[in-house]
């Protein structure tokens, strides 16, 4: 068949898009488990993170509740139970505002509504300034740990530029500030929704 | 061309960063240190040699006017499906690379080679050429981000443990300590400064090289 016709070319764009087409739904079913498990794996990993291990005696990847916002994704929850009382809770939040997007964190509270841990779960700030929000690069993150609203208080929750508490990184405010004020808004979810959240 | 040529010309002659300019969005992007610009430049490097055997492949199925969508399609699946093979089978190494690959779709030095090689060579050459163009552009990328991080944050391939695995921290270095870093250097403008003096030393050497070799030719004439 000739080259040059219109019908050839036309023909041979749609067979490259179909034959790559199906490449991708091909892998794509091949990989889904395999990627679906993997995310477990991770959650299960910074779920641990977050809670200390001696806080639950359950499966807390399972033992879910979703709380449903007002102009919010669903939030599941996961809680953490000692001989059946929940004792602490974990649940990812999107902090709003960062240097390229959203940042996910997740955050592990115990029922008083004091930071056991939290995590960056995805970001996209700029690698090498912005990053250190990430535990592997910085121990920034882990600052958190042991605070609430009470401690300190509410106005405090802030970088130090902006009269809070908490360190900026040099040539990056943008990103910690997010987080903070991401944390921030989670520990007040938590404290508007504790009897739903608790389940009491 | 036989392979000699087409390795040199990889590595230096025709190097994607420091000859052809090319690819800069994604060389700007992740170069602030030296360990990104590694990742980055294996990831591109994979992504090369199967996007130059899959053309390579397909060269005499597709007539010349409808060659650039034909190679697009074809560059952004294989980038979709390293994506997803790494995430599903190599996770861990995907959970540091994973930020660098969907990058890679809108990296022009692979459409580049697509088009001015692997259309024109067989399967073999055109691996080859893929290999060694990825090469080149890794060690382009670590030079740059070598230069950007020293003088931007003072460490030398921070991070590099977490790339290459724990045998690999001795790379980590602190090269000033207590520095307070400039931060243009991080930022893609200091970028651009550090590109600009790679070319000017790349343009230096060449020249010097030129002018040694006009000076044997001479000499022999003379002789």
């Amino acid at each position: 068949m000739n080259q040059q016709s219109i019908q050839y070319q036309g023909g041979i764009l749609a067979v490259i898009a179909l034959l790559t087409s199906a490449a991708l739904v091909i892998a794509n079913n091949l990989t889904h488990d395999a990627i679906e498990q993997s995310r477990l794996e991770d959650l299960k990993a910074f779920l641990t993170q977050v809670v200390p291990k001696d806080y639950y005696d359950n499966d807390l990847v399972k033992d879910t509740v979703s709380l449903k916002l007002q102009g919010e994704a669903e939030t599941t929850i996961y809680k953490g139970r000692l001989q059946n009382k929940v004792n602490a809770v974990a649940f990812e939040w999107t902090a709003k505002g960062g240097y390229a997007g959203n940042i996910k964190v997740i955050l592990g509270i115990d029922r008083d509504g004091k930071v056991l841990g939290a995590r960056v779960l995805a970001h996209n700030e700029t690698p090498g300034l912005g990053d250190k929000i990430e535990v592997k690069r910085s121990d920034w993150i882990t600052k958190f740990n042991g605070l609430s609203l009470e401690n300190p208080p509410v106005d405090k929750w802030g970088v130090k530029k902006d009269g809070g508490i908490f360190d900026q990184f040099t040539g990056a405010t943008i990103t910690p500030r997010a987080v903070v004020k991401g944390i921030k808004e989670a520990l007040q979810v938590f404290q508007a929704h504790r009897a739903t959240i608790l389940g009491e | 061309m036989n392979y000699r040529q087409i390795i040199s010309e990889g590595l230096w002659g025709n190097n994607v960063v420091l000859a052809q300019n090319i690819a800069l969005c994604p060389l700007l992007a992740v170069t602030s240190t030296a360990t990104n610009g590694l990742g980055m430049g294996l990831a591109t490097t994979a992504v090369l040699i199967a996007s130059n055997v899959a053309i390579s492949l397909v060269r005499s199925f597709i007539p010349s006017e409808v060659r650039i969508p034909a190679f697009i399609v074809l560059i952004a699946t294989i980038v979709t499906l390293v994506d997803m093979g790494m995430n599903a089978y190599i996770h861990e190494l995907y959970k540091v690379l994973g930020l660098f690959i969907p990058l890679i779709v809108v990296n022009c030095a692979v459409l580049a080679r697509a088009e001015s090689f692997a259309s024109q060579n067989p399967v073999f050459p055109s691996a080859v050429d893929g290999l060694f163009m990825g090469i080149g552009f890794t060690l382009g990328l670590v030079l740059l981000g070598g230069i950007r991080e020293i003088i931007g944050s003072g460490t030398l391939f921070s991070g590099a443990s977490l790339l290459l695995g724990q045998n690999f921290a001795f790379l980590e270095m602190t090269i000033i300590p207590h520095y307070k870093g400039v931060l243009l250097m991080i930022l893609p403008p200091g970028g651009f400064v550090a590109m600009g003096f790679l070319i000017v030393g790349k343009r230096l050497l060449d020249n010097r090289a030129k002018q040694k070799a006009a000076a044997i030719s001479s000499e022999t004439v003379a002789a």
